[in-house]
């Protein structure tokens, strides 16, 4: 045949193609020298201005982090961290004083913005998205505050809310996922910088997508991010959580710890669509992705829905999941994980079912282009207490290339006789006939593949709210641009 | 409009295509008949630019140019078509989507605009109406869950769409009842122009009862052996292909 597209230079140019979110910003930054003691934790608590519990919950962690040991899995190649050669805490240095509105803010942090394609003007004005941007470790620009305020809604950064509602801090943060939890979470609670606070207060509804948008800068800064969300009884909320960020040489080490409460009758959809450095075509210095992410259905009738598209970083090991406390409680996870080059994703979720009549669904799609290796990791957990209670499971993955690699762990522990648990798994490779159906209708070979791949996706995508949707293919298509050729 | 000289051609390694001319103008309707293995679906893949067929000798001229330096988008892009004998499902992509995509591609080729999703839902509602198919095809996968005759309906209504100038039809009768096959000969009766070439490849004369070709070629072991018009069909059916291969070899 005269067009072969394994040579097709296009093409070439196209799998060669440098990671565009890529680029440095040149900001001032007030870096704790590297190494990790109880002086630097101190050092961040006095910084911050925190309370004593906070800063006690701190010690506490680190002493108990002192005595664990660092996980090893299965399915994962992972350089030794050294977590002594890294800095603890990174700042903007602020100009004067925290800036009021987006006016006040540092020009070169709303141009990083402009770069990776969501300038903050822009997406207030377009859906009514609060953003609370995490730069960083520190936030800051938060808009929209005032239209959340109104309807009794808090949201703003995890140091703001330590100050300012430090009894709701000290009630929640913890409760799901204890400082004793496991190595990475233990780390985080003993050194986070920042993050996120939700407080939805009963019986109320949301009135906007709340949306932060994360981005590691500084050189050899681990990023310890903490997320606290709480619904209140019979209140709604839905949060948007994405990131992007800049090329590096050194592994850089992510562990961050989100965690949910929803309350009896409250609901809490969370979606991430995550696009960290995966490292290059040999898999260099990209991003280790190590999240603890875990909802509690503390009340009758709540739900807790996950939805992630996971394409970026060198190493993801995350597993969002929800413990069904509460009576007819229901918990969701949806996700699209890719890992393309040398890229390594081990991720899935946990249902923990305690109470009776819980229900939870999961839907997975992995897809493995290049040498990537994708596993999926997934525990149904289901109680004696949890009577009736229902899980329906799905796993899909999707090869393309012969070198790239797919693998299901899915387990299952039911200790109640009334239960229904199921699970259904396949893996299929991107068909050539389906290839070059699209090709025989006009239809590029690019295209082609996002349209199959998207196809794939579909039951997932169509959980994410409609920007973030937009957003994901985007996303899909650029990490796997060039993958079958 | 084609033109095909002494083409030879490999089926993965295999040699299916040994010297085939055909000379295809506008506006004809040429039928290739021949026996299992003869090369006729090879022929199909081969003009449409299927990987694993490698073109050994010969040449293909479509509209002036080297057909085969073309690749298989591009070739759509100028106007080949081909319907499959058996189309490929793709889950989860909307069929309406992937039309849009690819009439969308070939307008942007021909420097015509783009359509947009009003546009394009007009055009296509009016085809459907004209291959009987109901509205519910409208949000359903590529070919996810058709049954045989709907398949070869969406080809057809896809080539309505995209309006080829030349429309290679891979054995679209087959699996076809008797109803299908006439809404789909209707269906592509009413594409027939001027300015539009069709090669139907097809086992069955049975199919020609409904779509009346110009021309009738004879394949077997890779060449055409036979041409003639409609009788020509008529008599294969009535006495095989045996006597043609006789003739021919004497």
């Amino acid at each position: 045949m005269a067009s072969n597209p394994q040579t097709d230079p296009t093409l070439e140019a196209l799998v060669a193609q440098k990671y565009r979110h890529g680029f440095v910003t040149d900001i001032e930054s007030d870096t704790v020298p590297p190494g990790l003691d109880e002086d630097v934790i101190r050092l961040i608590s006095r910084k911050k201005g925190e309370p004593q519990f906070m800063l006690d919950w701190r010690l506490r962690s680190y002493r108990h982090w002192l005595t664990m040991k660092e996980p090893h899995w299965a399915h994962l190649r992972i350089q030794p961290i050294d977590y002594q050669s890294i800095s603890y805490y990174s700042a903007p240095k602020p100009k004067a004083d925290a800036p009021k509105s987006l006016e006040e803010v540092d020009p070169k942090l709303l141009e990083t913005y402009d770069k990776l394609g969501i300038p903050l003007h822009e997406r207030a004005r377009l859906a009514g998205v609060a953003v609370d941007a995490v730069f960083d470790s520190v936030s800051v620009a938060t808009t929209f505050k005032e239209r959340l305020h109104k309807a009794g809604v808090i949201f703003c950064s995890f140091s703001e809310a330590v100050q300012k509602y430090p009894e709701l801090v000290e009630k929640y943060l913890g409760s799901v996922v204890p400082y004793t939890d496991n190595y990475f979470a233990t780390l985080n609670s003993a050194v986070f910088t920042d993050g996120s606070f939700v407080f939805v207060p009963k019986g109320v509804r949301c009135p906007m997508e709340l949306s932060t948008y994360f981005r590691i800068n500084a050189a050899k800064t681990g990023q310890f991010e903490r997320t606290l969300i709480v619904a209140e009884e019979g209140s709604h909320v839905s949060y948007l959580e994405g990131c992007t960020a800049p090329m590096r040489d050194e592994n850089q080490l992510h562990a961050a710890v989100v965690e949910l409460i929803a309350l009896e009758g409250a609901q809490i959809k969370y979606s991430t669509v995550q696009n960290w450095y995966p490292g290059d075509e040999q898999g260099r210095g990209g991003i280790y992705n190590f999240v603890t992410k875990r909802g509690e259905c503390r009340g009758a009738n709540s739900k807790i829905s996950w939805t992630q598209v996971e394409t970026g970083s060198a190493i993801t090991w995350k597993y969002p999941s929800c413990i069904l406390t509460g009576d007819n409680s229901v918990g969701e996870f949806y996700s699209v994980a890719v890992a393309n080059n040398y890229q390594q994703a081990d991720t899935g979720t946990k249902m923990i079912h305690i109470g009776k009549n819980t229900r939870s669904t999961i839907v997975s799609k992995g897809i493995s282009a290049g040498h990537g290796q994708n596993a999926y990791r997934g525990l149904v957990k289901v109680l004696p207490s949890a009577i009736n209670a229902r899980n329906f499971t799905q796993c899909d993955s999707l090869l393309m290339g012969d070198k790239c690699g797919a693998h299901t762990f899915p387990y299952m522990e039911v200790r109640t006789p009334i239960a229904s648990v199921e699970h259904e798994a396949t893996t299929s490779k991107i068909g050539d006939d389906q290839l070059f159906y699209c090709l025989s209708r006009g239809i590029s070979e690019e295209d082609a593949v996002n349209m199959i791949v998207n196809g794939f996706c579909k039951a997932v995508f169509k959980e994410l709210p409609m920007e973030f949707a937009v957003e994901a293919q985007n996303l899909l298509a650029v990490s796997l641009e060039g993958s079958v050729g | 409009m084609l033109s095909i000289k002494n083409l030879h051609a490999l089926a993965g390694e295999k040699q299916v295509l040994n010297g085939l001319d055909l000379e295809v103008g506008a506006g004809e309707v040429h039928a290739i008949m021949g026996p299992n293995g003869s090369g006729k679906s090879t022929l199909a893949q081969v003009l449409a630019g299927r990987e694993g067929y490698t073109v050994t000798g010969g040449t293909v001229t479509y509209k002036g140019k080297n057909l085969l330096e073309l690749s298989p988008e591009d070739r759509a892009r100028e106007g080949v078509f081909l319907a499959f004998q058996y189309p490929v499902e793709i889950p989860g992509v909307n069929n309406v989507y992937l039309l849009k995509a690819g009439l969308n591609a070939i307008r942007k080729h021909r420097g015509e605009s783009e359509m947009d999703a009003f546009e394009f839902l007009t055009l296509i509602r009016e085809k459907m109406k004209l291959m009987q198919m109901d509205e519910s095809f409208l949000n359903r996968g590529v070919n996810e869950g058709f049954s045989g005759g709907e398949k070869k309906r969406n080809e057809i209504l896809q080539m309505s769409v995209l309006e080829p100038s030349l429309a290679l039809l891979d054995e679209t009768d087959s699996g076809l009842d008797i109803d299908a096959l006439r809404v789909v000969a209707a269906g592509v009766n009413s594409l027939r122009s001027p300015e539009r070439a069709i090669v139907l490849v097809t086992h069955y004369q049975r199919l020609l009862d409904y779509i009346e070709p110009d021309h009738v070629h004879v394949l077997s072991g890779g060449r055409i052996i036979k041409s003639g018009d409609k009788s020509l069909a008529l008599e294969l059916e009535k006495r095989g292909y045996d006597w043609v291969k006789q003739e021919a070899a004497a």
